[in-house]
């Protein structure tokens, strides 16, 4: 062990509650940026899950409608248009609404996105249990992991929804013939059910009247390959009049609210961040200015300056590696502990991110101390500083 | 005998409130191994700041030091860190040790600066505080030891590396006399025994008549050097004597010293 690892491992062990106590605090500010990464992660998904694993490379859009989902109307005759555009493999409409599942009681009810799709088309998510959605007509519903675990329902149960008609209440019961993996749309959990069973028991004015009405919100479109993406879209553009399309990604960055939910969790993120700084440099510079003496001292016998400073940045790195560290097990654990339904995700990339940040922000937050420290006088030891 | 240091017209001058403080003012002086020499005067006399100059920690206006042959305004400021760590050792009046190493660790402190810590360090480290009493305190943390045994820790450290000059600036002030002496003793017998340089910078005259020579500092000038044993003998015990050989105090306080 050099010299500056020495000093620092040395004072560290001979002061484990103080420099506890202080990976403590780091550990509670990791806690913070892990969750509330997780939650920007967790809220992220729950707007774009579905849009993000939908099985076509281009989503196309009413153009007047900007890219918003609900303001989207797409009539039947674009499915043809498009099919019949070069480099377009298939064309699947999608409808979204909402629609709750009671729980026990006809009261407590469990809020999921209702989507209508066209069973075999893209649109429709892969099942992980049971089947697809087969039949165009029928009463069949495919639910998504979230929906199962929150519902303990199981393929072949059958599932009771509610959707508004008019200005009432009306129940439908559909039979879970899959369930898929988590397909979060509009921080709701969802259900997929054939286009036509969508537009009869979606919330609308009148009973049924849906099926006189079955234009879509968006159309997704499966390309026969899709490195041509730019090509393919700027042909759709060019050939089927008033739509827009945009790839994937376009496409859930401009569902309603989702910039802002992102850029409000960043600026927290960035926030907490900062506060960590701040603290590090200060419980850090506190401690230097305590030790004004001892270092005058260990500069007078000779002490290199380097050594000072390295040892200093060891002991940041290790506090701050220990705070880390125990932040982000006390994190999992309440990953473990957290409802299905709570918005958390703790995603490998950003975690390891906001963790970095945090590994690199210690040693920031030290450098005002070790830049003091080495301007501390030797002459402090012999009273003789000022 | 062979020269460890030679201060030569040494000259140090402050500005205070627009006017100019001769603090070292033209001090030359030399030091043999073996010499163990007591710095005396009044507060404000000079000789913190003579000390801080022989170890190279205060750069004088004008005049040189040499330690063991070397000139300390010839060296850069680096090279004046290394030679301290190599050449000189230090206790300090306060902040002597290191909180959070041991009483052996902040010995072989100095040993691992060097690059020394090898067999015979570590056993030097040890036989020297089991010299100074503190065989069965090696693992005690600082504050876990009296003022006294503190100073002797801080003792051994200066010797460990076997510097050239060993400097203490009032090694005693915060010990009784009973103590204050036994470590002044233990400090001047080592220097003796080992051929070390030292100087100490000290106001309790009872702890002179350990030294070699005693030299006066009054307004940054030395005023009175005393080398015989019957002025130093006397110097400690002035009741004993018929005339105070040197008024350490200033005018004025030489019932102080007396007391």
């Amino acid at each position: 062990m050099n010299n500056a690892s020495h000093l620092a491992f040395k004072e560290i062990w001979r002061n484990k509650g103080r420099f506890l106590l202080f990976s403590l605090v780091i550990a509670l500010i990791t806690v913070l940026i892990l969750f509330v990464a997780a939650l920007g992660e967790g809220l992220g998904a729950g707007n774009r899950e579905y849009l993000e694993k939908l099985d076509g490379e281009l989503i196309v859009f009413q153009a007047t409608a900007r890219l918003s989902i609900p303001s989207s109307r797409l009539e039947r005759d674009r499915l043809p248009q498009l099919r019949n555009i070069e480099g377009v493999q298939d064309v699947g409409p999608v409808g979204f609404s909402a629609a709750a599942i009671p729980l026990g009681g006809r009261s407590d009810l469990f809020d999921v996105s209702l989507i209508g799709v066209e069973p075999g088309l893209p649109g429709m998510p892969p099942v992980v249990d049971g089947q697809p959605l087969i039949r165009r007509t029928t009463d069949e519903v495919l639910i998504d992991s979230t929906v199962a675990l929150v519902t303990d329902a199981k393929v072949g149960d059958w599932l009771l929804f509610r959707s508004i008609q008019g200005s009432d209440e009306e129940f439908y019961r559909l039979r879970v013939v899959g369930i898929t993996d988590s397909q979060k749309y509009s921080i709701r959990p969802s259900v997929f059910v054939p286009y036509v069973t969508w537009a009869r028991i979606r919330p609308q004015a009148l009973v049924g009247s849906g099926l006189n009405d079955l234009s879509s919100h968006i159309m997704v479109v499966k390309l026969v390959d899709p490195a041509e993406i730019d090509v393919v879209r700027q042909r759709i553009e060019a050939r089927v009049s008033n739509v827009q399309a945009v790839d994937r990604r376009t496409a859930y960055e401009n569902t309603p609210g989702y910039r802002e939910q992102q850029s409000t969790l960043q600026t927290q993120n960035g926030f907490a961040l900062l506060i960590g700084l701040l603290v590090i440099g200060g419980f850090f510079q506190i401690q230097t200015l305590q030790k004004v003496g001892q270092i005058g001292m260990l500069k007078a016998i000779g002490t290199p300056e380097v050594l000072i400073a390295s040892a200093l940045l060891i002991q940041i790195a290790i506090i701050n590696a220990v705070g880390v560290g125990l932040g982000g097990l006390a994190s999992l654990g309440l990953s473990f502990v957290f409802p299905a339904n709570v918005p958390i995700i703790f995603e490998p990339r950003s975690a390891a991110m906001a963790v970095g940040s945090i590994l690199v922000m210690g040693p920031l937050g030290g450098l005002v101390s070790i830049r003091y420290s080495l301007g501390i006088e030797p002459l402090t030891a012999l009273g003789l500083s000022s | 005998m062979q020269t460890a240091l030679e201060a030569q017209a040494l000259i140090k001058t402050y500005t205070s409130g627009g006017r100019t403080v001769n603090a070292v003012d033209d001090i030359s002086f030399g030091l043999a191994n073996g010499e163990f020499l007591a710095l005396v005067g009044p507060s404000g006399s000079g000789k913190t700041t003579l000390l801080a100059i022989l170890a190279g920690l205060l750069t004088p206006d004008s005049g040189t030091v040499s330690i063991a042959g070397e000139v300390l305004s010839q060296m850069s400021e680096r090279r004046r860190a290394s030679f301290r760590r190599q050449r000189i050792g230090f206790a300090f009046q306060a902040n002597n040790l290191v909180p959070y190493l041991s009483a052996l660790e902040n010995v072989e402190l100095m040993l691992r600066l060097n690059g020394k810590r090898d067999r015979d360090g570590r056993r030097r480290a040890r036989e020297l505080l089991t010299r100074l009493g503190l065989e069965d305190r090696l693992n005690a943390l600082p504050r876990q030891l009296s003022g006294g045994q503190q100073q002797r820790v801080a003792i051994a450290r200066s010797l460990i590396h076997k510097p050239a000059l060993v400097l203490a600036d009032e090694p005693t002030a915060s010990l009784d006399t009973e103590r204050a002496f036994q470590v002044v003793e233990t400090l001047a017998d080592l220097v003796h025994e080992e051929g070390r340089a030292a100087i100490m910078v000290t106001h309790d005259l009872r702890m002179i008549k350990v030294c070699d020579r005693v030299v006066q500092l009054m307004d940054g000038k030395i005023t009175q050097v005393l080398e015989t044993q019957e002025d130093l003998a006397c110097l400690a015990n002035p009741a004993d004597c018929t005339k105070i050989p040197m008024n350490v105090f200033g005018a004025g306080q030489e019932m102080a010293a007396a007391e």
